[in-house]
């Protein structure tokens, strides 16, 4: 019952997010798609985080589903969208696969370490390599969609949809991993691994699954924000990007899924607001929201949902 | 053969630079058991003081040896304050939470000062020429080397012997190793783990700021230092191990002489040979080269 309630609310959520679009002006579209683009990477993040693994490396998946896009399109002219977005999450994910056997033996902050200088070795190799514009990155092509090639506020629509219907999808597919008996022993991971390995299980297959899982949709996330930017740069792989998205993470709250979409627009929004009002002065803004929210809302503003449902039904009779 | 003494020099100055700056990190997270992101705003201010500070006193024409005294001087006062108001004003509030929390609050310190240090020192960048110029240059052999570089050197290598000798034989340094092996067997010995907190923190605030002063003269003192340098001594500190400050410097060494040979033999892997070099290290010792294995907890 609880379940089909949360689909109805869930799909209803999409409805009204697609439906909104018609009317809200290009900039808030394109800031829309940018921040459920980066969502899908805080829910990988999300993923690593309930087994007690935080990755400051994830902008690496980033970075390879971006690029991904960039040099299929570059290469092979092939332009439709939803394409490309899985070859941009299937490269992320086999990179995840590859250093996932490393990774997957790794702990607390030296999993976080380790994952930081994957991401940092890549913008070493970007940064030098001028076939690829170095340090400027370069244009990625302007995607199609199932054949219809459509320009300005039309491609802008087009891109928001696919990114909401990409980002549904994924919502719910992780949910379903959540609920599984993988995705379930993430907790008892967290809180004791040896345990989990007398129960019979594998913590490092477990481990090594999340990490591709988080790797996919890192890769995806990169390469919808790359055909959303236009454009690709190895700072998608610098340390401050990860950052970011371990910032998102920690305001949205690891509970759930829906949060990480919320914790990603507010984010955004309060960094376009901040970078717009106040130039100088929007890290120290966005340093403030960071530090607030560990303070006095350390499980996110999932926590906040949550606790309203709680209060909600313990008022009901 | 010139090459590869170009190579050492270049690397042991660069390592000298890296142990200087990861020093304080390690000993930071080695008692308190946190990965201090805001090292790089204490690099920052460090860098930025420095900068200003003997920007004036040279216009006015003073002595040059009282220079670099001064440089020194106002980067650890400013490290004293910063570190003062960071622990007692935001760390005391997380400790205890997780490792991961404790990244995070620093991270959210550093994004703040980033933008202090706009509101103090304007966006514009300062070079600081002056002490390189006032120290001069020596040949060797065929290369030019500069004294300041040479003096780098000897100031990383005083400083190691320094901290060893400091954790060794005072009573501060065995009390600070006591704290380092078992926090709580600590406590419960008398040692007051708060005034241990408090003073680590600042000392490690103050070698992140003299870092930043020490190389002020050497880099354009400009936005983002900070972010580069903090990357780098996370490096340094993983391939040494966490903590420890012997790994500290066998970690610059490393880097240093890597990067050196990179720049010299093979430009592109510049930046990619740090981070691979780490990679390698913590893919043969997970926990880097001098980390005392823990045991795993049931």
């Amino acid at each position: 019952m609880a379940g089909q309630g949360r689909i109805v609310a869930g799909s209803s959520l999409v409805a009204a997010a697609a439906a909104a679009a018609l009317v809200l002006p290009g900039w808030v579209i394109s800031l829309a798609t940018i921040a459920f683009a980066n969502g899908l990477v805080v829910l990988g993040l999300i993923v690593l985080w309930r087994a007690g693994l935080v990755s400051f490396g994830q902008a690496l998946y980033y970075c390879i589903g971006a690029y991904a896009v960039a040099l299929v399109g570059r290469w092979t002219g092939l332009t439709d969208a939803l394409v490309l977005v899985l070859m941009g999450g299937a490269a992320a994910a086999l990179v995840a696969f590859g250093v996932g056997f490393l990774l997957a033996r790794y702990r607390e902050i030296f999993f976080a370490m380790l994952s930081l200088a994957l991401s940092m070795i890549l913008y070493g190799l970007l940064v030098k390599t001028e076939s690829l514009g170095s340090t400027d990155g370069f244009a990625v092509i302007v995607p199609t969609f199932f054949g219809y090639a459509p320009h300005q506020r039309e491609l802008l629509l087009a891109l928001y949809w696919l990114v909401l219907a990409v980002c549904s999808l994924a919502a719910l597919l992780v949910g379903a991993y959540f609920r599984s008996v993988g995705g379930a022993l993430a907790i008892p991971l967290r809180d004791n691994e040896i345990r989990v390995e007398f129960l019979g299980m594998s913590v490092s297959r477990l481990i090594h699954t999340k990490l591709v899982i988080s790797g996919l949709l890192g890769g995806m996330g990169g390469a919808l924000a790359a055909m959303a930017v236009g454009h690709v740069d190895p700072n998608m792989s610098y340390w401050t990007t990860s950052g970011e998205f371990v910032f998102i993470t920690i305001l949205s709250g690891a509970g759930s899924v829906v949060p990480a979409f919320i914790g990603s627009l507010v984010f955004e929004s309060v960094r376009s607001f901040a970078f717009a009002v106040l130039p100088q002065l929007w890290q120290m803004l966005l340093g403030s929201v960071l530090l607030l929210t560990i303070l006095f809302l350390p499980q996110g503003l999932g926590s906040l949902i949550a606790r309203m449902r709680w209060r909600r039904n313990t008022e009901a009779p | 053969m010139l090459t590869a003494f170009a190579i050492l020099i270049d690397g042991l100055v660069y390592a000298a630079y890296l142990f200087i700056v990861a020093i304080g990190l390690t000993l930071i997270f080695g008692v308190m058991k946190i990965l201090n992101v805001a090292h790089g705003s204490f690099y920052t201010f460090g860098a930025y003081g420095a900068a200003s500070a003997v920007g004036i006193y040279f216009d006015r024409g003073l002595p040059e040896a009282g220079g670099f005294l001064l440089m020194a001087l106002v980067a650890m006062a400013l490290g004293l304050v910063l570190g003062l108001v960071l622990e007692r004003g935001i760390m005391w509030l997380v400790y205890g939470r997780d490792e991961v929390v404790m990244v995070l609050v620093t991270y959210a310190a550093f994004l703040i000062l980033e933008d202090v240090v706009i509101l103090v020192w304007g966006t514009g960048s300062y070079a600081t020429y002056q002490p390189l110029l006032a120290a001069g240059n020596i040949e060797v052999g065929e290369l030019t080397l500069s004294n300041y570089d040479l003096g780098l050197i000897m100031a990383a290598a005083l400083l190691a012997v320094a901290s060893y000798g400091a954790l060794k034989y005072t009573r501060y340094g065995r009390l600070l190793t006591a704290v380092i092996f078992d926090r709580e067997t600590a406590a419960a010995f008398g040692i007051n783990v708060r005034v241990v907190y408090t003073v680590t923190f600042v000392i490690g605030a103050m070698l992140g700021a003299l870092g930043g002063a020490i190389m002020a003269p050497k880099i354009a003192v400009t936005l983002g230092i900070g972010v580069e340098v903090i990357v780098l001594a996370f490096a340094v500190v993983a391939i040494g191990g966490m903590g420890s400050i012997e790994g500290a410097l066998v970690g610059a060494l490393i880097v240093g002489i890597c990067r050196a040979a990179a720049v010299h033999l093979l430009p592109q892997l510049e930046l990619f040979v740090i981070y691979g070099v780490m990679a390698l290290v913590l893919l043969i010792r997970p926990y880097g080269l001098f980390v005392r294995v823990q045991p795993r907890k049931i």
